[in-house]
């Protein structure tokens, strides 16, 4: 589904500050693979998924969906094929519009956009039944604007946009790190249920190693920009915090250092 | 006083043509853009040239719509493919177009009097030319808020506001931003161009300087329709622009009729315009102080 082979991508080349973000990175995504990604700050895993999504350029190395190379796209056309959801929830819907016409944008995602009018009747009863899924509260809401909403509803309402038009891989970039810990939890759940309803290919980062033992089949591993752990099947439903750090240790010859991961573990 | 208020309104319709499309970059697009001088006098050029030419006026009309659609372009592609900031990009159409204009005049200003212009049909049956460009300009105004309605009502409309509000957004819906920047400042400035032609004919002359400080009393216009007439909807919204154009000309017409000599128009315009952006920064003062005096009480 989603192939990644030997991707390069080094932020700041020749300065002081040279990074390599990733380093010679592999990866194939089979059809209905959920894989959760983690790793310390500086791990290469927002990188990979952006680099996949578009946002930044690689350096060398190539991106296939399907077998069709997408390495070289702009992020608009690879839009056609990805669905994404950020970390920021700012950042996936547009506030001074309002739910319905987001939705709708969402809708028509890699079609061609015409002078039809932006949002039919008969889209607006798909949003409502889709929107009741959520529990929010959203489908009577219908027309106002994304602004007026919370963080948490402005995340699910970007999960549900990404996934409304089937995307060929979901990626998901720490989508609950800026939440409270309760509405992180619903927006995790919200993320199964549409995972599952639609058998998504997706990729989640996360810096919490719970939720990454808990949700998806697979389980893999950054640090300093290479692949140390890949986990999956009835390996991975035993798994748990305490050997993923043994793991990490082990694969890595260090301990596991991010105040973050840990805290939250 | 009627005299006034007629003239403020026939004014007001035909500079309500740029306001809209002031409002489109502004508020829109998000880009704050100083193509608007060069763009209106553009407009008034061609129109002027058109119509001395001996060309159908309303055709001269709509060749400047056309001219100030290309300049749009000249800008969207300055700005979207070269990358250079939306502010300069403006900057750099606006110094281009000083030199077209003067080219397309051939110098710096034509008189149209006396000559066939898109209001003499009107006046030629009876009506005073006040009230021909009062009805004109209704007309004009009235067609174009109803298109805009309908265009960013469309998904190549949606997607353009959009690109404003959450250019990420956007890209990550498969639209390419490029493309949207560029049809948006294609409609602003067209329309732009359009007022321009439709001023010069009411005036009876176009001048390489008329531009000057248009867009300042575009985004007057703006703002003082929002802060007066705001409302929720786009077709509110849109309705807000013209209404606000006009009471921009009730309010100019009122101070010089009170006495301020005309040199200190221009000041005038630029401290409420000022004063109406810094609204927001005065609120945010106010608001803990009438807290904090509510809470004494």
């Amino acid at each position: 589904m989603l192939r990644v082979e030997n991707l390069i991508k080094v932020f700041y080349p020749g300065s002081v500050n040279e990074k390599v973000a990733l380093d010679c990175v592999s990866l194939e995504l089979r059809e209905g693979d959920f894989v959760t990604l983690i790793g310390g700050n500086g791990a290469g895993k927002s990188t990979l998924l952006n680099c996949v999504a578009g946002v930044y350029n690689v350096d060398h190395g190539s991106i296939f969906v399907d077998d069709v190379e997408i390495t070289n796209l702009p992020e608009y056309k690879r839009a056609a094929f990805l669905g994404g959801v950020f970390q920021d929830p700012m950042m996936g819907t547009a506030s001074n519009m309002g739910i319905e016409e987001n939705l709708a944008l969402a809708y028509r995602r890699g079609q061609r956009r015409g002078l039809r009018w932006g949002v039919t009747q008969k889209e607006r009863e798909l949003y409502y039944q889709q929107l009741k899924r959520l529990e929010l509260g959203l489908e009577d809401r219908l027309d106002h604007k994304v602004g007026l909403l919370s963080g948490g509803q402005r995340q699910a309402l970007t999960l549900l946009m990404a996934t409304l038009k089937k995307p060929k891989v979901l990626l998901l970039d720490e989508h609950t790190a800026a939440l409270d810990p309760k509405t992180a939890r619903k927006v995790l759940e919200i993320t199964d249920q549409l995972i599952e309803k639609n058998n998504l290919t997706t990729m989640m980062v996360t810096h919490n190693m719970r939720d990454a033992i808990k949700h998806g089949n697979r389980l893999i591993m950054m640090h300093e920009g290479r692949i140390i752990l890949d986990i999956n099947g009835e390996e991975k439903k035993r798994l748990t915090v305490e050997d993923l750090l043994d793991r990490f240790g082990r694969a890595s010859g260090e301990e596991f250092a991010n105040d973050r991961a840990l805290l939250s573990s | 006083m009627l005299d006034i208020l007629m003239g403020s309104v026939s004014l007001g319709l035909l500079w309500a043509v740029m306001t809209i499309g002031v409002f489109i970059t502004y508020r829109v697009l998000d880009i704050a853009d100083l193509t608007t001088e060069g763009s209106i006098a553009m407009g008034a050029a061609i129109a002027a040239r058109g119509i001395t030419m001996g060309l159908n006026p309303f055709l001269s009309t709509f060749l400047a719509l056309l001219g100030g659609m290309a300049a749009g372009l000249a800008t969207g592609l300055l700005h979207t493919r070269l990358k250079i900031p939306a502010l300069l990009s403006g900057i750099l159409t606006m110094i281009a177009l000083w030199s077209v204009n003067l080219r397309i005049m051939g110098r710096a200003n034509i008189s149209l009097l006396r000559m066939n212009t898109v209001f003499t049909f009107l006046e030629k049956i009876g009506l005073q030319k006040t009230y021909a460009s009062i009805i004109l300009g209704f007309v004009f105004v009235g067609v174009l808020v109803v298109f805009l309605y309908w265009f960013f009502g469309t998904e190549i409309g949606s997607a353009i506001r959009a690109t404003g509000n959450n250019p990420y957004m956007v890209r990550a819906q498969g639209i390419n931003t490029d493309t949207t920047i560029i049809l948006g400042l294609i409609i602003s400035y067209g329309l732009i161009a359009l007022s321009g032609a439709l001023i010069a004919q009411n005036q009876s002359y176009s001048d390489i300087q008329m531009g000057t400080g248009s867009i300042v009393i575009g985004l007057a216009s703006v703002i003082i329709g929002e802060v007066l007439f705001g409302s929720r909807n786009f077709m509110g919204r849109l309705i807000s622009l013209v209404l606000g154009a006009i009471t921009y000309r009730i309010i100019i017409a009122l101070v010089l009729k009170l006495g301020m000599p005309a040199n200190d128009l221009k000041l005038f315009t630029a401290i409420t315009v000022a004063l109406a952006l810094s609204l927001p920064v005065f609120q945010k003062y106010l608001t803990p102080l009438k807290r904090s005096v509510k809470g004494v009480k």
